[in-house]
């Protein structure tokens, strides 16, 4: 069994070891050894945790051996990106000059509340410096690498999170999502990633970005997988105080409900161009799936990404403006001089930006009145080449790295719950995404409509062949 | 608005942040700043009454 453990989903290794087929410790020296052989290719580690990782699945064995029961969560292995607080670990957040400080004391409140589960934190994974990107690379640490071609992309800025999941060395990890970190790396390494709705789950002890815009989420090669780690790390938590002061919402009673009575469209108009042709037919398949045959518009798409592009700039600057002043040189020079930019910025164009972010938000609440779940492209293409500056949208040449995250950016603009699923076409190596959207607080709807999607064979998460 | 002129506003805000521009940021910076009044454009001139709220999450 242990050669094969890496397959395994989460619920899968659970099962295992509370039949006693596998123990908890041979689980992580399993994935332990794959990081060690595997990671100098996909750059998907900056940490790994290894004694960290065996006291804890001893603990769980020995649970076991007493006959308690177990976590929902039993002995998976999982990674963080590394702005999570990691106790002993400085929290680089993709970063230089953040390695410096000192190591934190205690775990990010995600990373408890796994751990609560009995999943075993094994490390914390590349990303790009301080979020700002969409591509993966990082000017530190080299790039996290797609395991399904080694020379392309991951998708960022949780890139580690994807290269991690998708090259199987670890059946679940959690990234960030400020304007799509979480989708845009899902569809380039063809996994299911979960952006949950504003609000929903803890920031507290995460490195920031943007505070009105920054999200996290988890990463899964199987939905159920994605549903149970996110029923894990809800709940109330006085150390973010954005957090939403609502009642949890499990989604594992509703997982195989299937699609009875959903109302489902596609989102029409700045969804519907600007990508290249695969983005289009992945929608195309998902709908065809799902009987969708409506279409929608969302109101001010074009605008909404422009006040999401303008609120990043300046409050990222903001964040940043001690460290501009001292340490520029010490910053990717990519991430640096757009921060720079933002700096710049007159005031008054981020509140008009935090102003129309209201009005998108009521809009967008009347389509949700006649549709439960829309559909939109994830990304506008497959896998750019590493290293790769420019693409062409629509006979228009533009920059990889802001522009990754065109069809994300509305979407988390205002917050709403988001599912990416990963479509594969014959005779492509690379994956491509679909957004499976919802109303703000149905994280059960989005997971619902991406297991039917799963069960269908439609979408998938393989581990990839090049690793 | 005016034509931008996105030289002007970084000689004029550099003092005032208290930054220097790194050798070779120049071109970059205004770039980006040449795309961010591109964007700021599409916002401004979307009309909001005055009594329009933001939206920042704020729990006294």
């Amino acid at each position: 069994m242990k050669s094969s453990l890496h397959a395994l989903s989460a619920h899968e290794l659970r099962a295992a070891v509370v039949d006693g087929e596998t123990s908890a410790r041979e689980i992580v020296e399993a994935a332990l050894a794959r990081i060690g052989a595997l990671n100098p290719r996909l750059g998907a580690f900056t940490d790994v945790t290894a004694e960290r990782a065996l006291a804890k699945a001893d603990e769980i064995d020995a649970r076991r051996a007493r006959g308690e029961t177990l976590g929902p969560l039993a002995g998976a292995p999982f990674a963080v990106k590394n702005l999570f607080d990691v106790a002993g670990l400085p929290t680089r957040a993709g970063s230089k000059i953040n390695r410096e400080r000192a190591p934190a004391r205690r775990d990010a409140t995600l990373i408890a509340r796994l751990e609560a589960a009995d999943a075993i934190l094994v490390g914390a994974l590349n990303m790009g410096e301080y979020a700002y990107d969409f591509t993966g690379e990082n000017a530190h640490d080299g790039p996290s690498r797609n395991p399904h071609d080694l020379d392309h992309m991951t998708g960022g800025s949780s890139g580690g999170s994807g290269a991690a999941v998708a090259g199987g060395l670890v059946p679940i990890a959690l990234g960030s999502d400020t304007n799509g970190s979480i989708r845009v790396p899902s569809s380039l390494c063809g996994v299911f990633g979960l952006k949950p709705t504003y609000g929903r789950l803890s920031r507290a002890r995460s490195f920031p970005f943007v505070a009105s815009l920054d999200h996290l989420g988890p990463f899964a090669r199987s939905v159920r997988d994605l549903a149970a780690s996110y029923d894990a790390m809800q709940g109330a938590d006085a150390d973010d105080p954005a957090q939403a002061q609502r009642p949890t919402g499990p989604v594992a009673s509703t997982l195989e409900d299937g699609l009875g009575g959903l109302r489902i469209a596609r989102l029409g108009g700045y969804f519907a161009r600007g990508g290249d042709p695969s983005a289009f037919e992945a929608v195309d398949r998902v709908a065809r799936a799902l009987k969708a045959d409506r279409t929608v518009a969302f109101p001010e798409a074009e605008r909404a990404r422009a006040s999401a592009y303008l609120i990043t700039m300046v409050e990222g600057a903001a964040l940043h403006a001690d460290r501009l002043r001292e340490r520029a040189l010490d910053y990717d020079p990519d991430v640096r001089d757009r921060l720079i930019a933002g700096a710049m910025l007159p005031g008054a164009w981020v509140v008009k930006a935090q102003k129309l972010r209201r009005w998108v938000r009521d809009r967008v609440g009347e389509i949700f009145r006649d549709v439960d779940v829309v559909l939109a492209p994830a990304t506008p293409t497959r896998a750019p080449r590493i290293g790769q500056r420019t693409f062409t949208l629509d006979g228009q040449e533009m920059l990889v790295r802001p522009n990754l995250g065109l069809f994300t950016q509305p979407i988390s603009f205002i917050g709403l719950p988001v599912c990416a699923v990963p479509l594969w076409t014959e005779g492509e190596r690379l994956p491509i995404g679909v957004q499976v959207i919802a109303a703000p607080w149905r994280e059960d709807l989005v997971l619902r409509v991406a297991r039917a999607l799963e069960r269908e064979g439609v979408a998938s998460a393989p581990i990839g062949a090049a690793v | 608005m005016t034509e931008f002129d996105a030289d002007a506003l970084i000689d004029a805000t550099l003092p005032l942040l208290g930054l220097t521009l790194p050798e070779g940021s120049r071109p970059v910076v205004k770039l980006h700043l040449e795309t961010a009044e591109r964007l700021a454009r599409l916002v401004l001139e979307f009309p909001l009454d005055d009594e329009s709220e933001p939206a920042p999450v704020f729990a006294p």
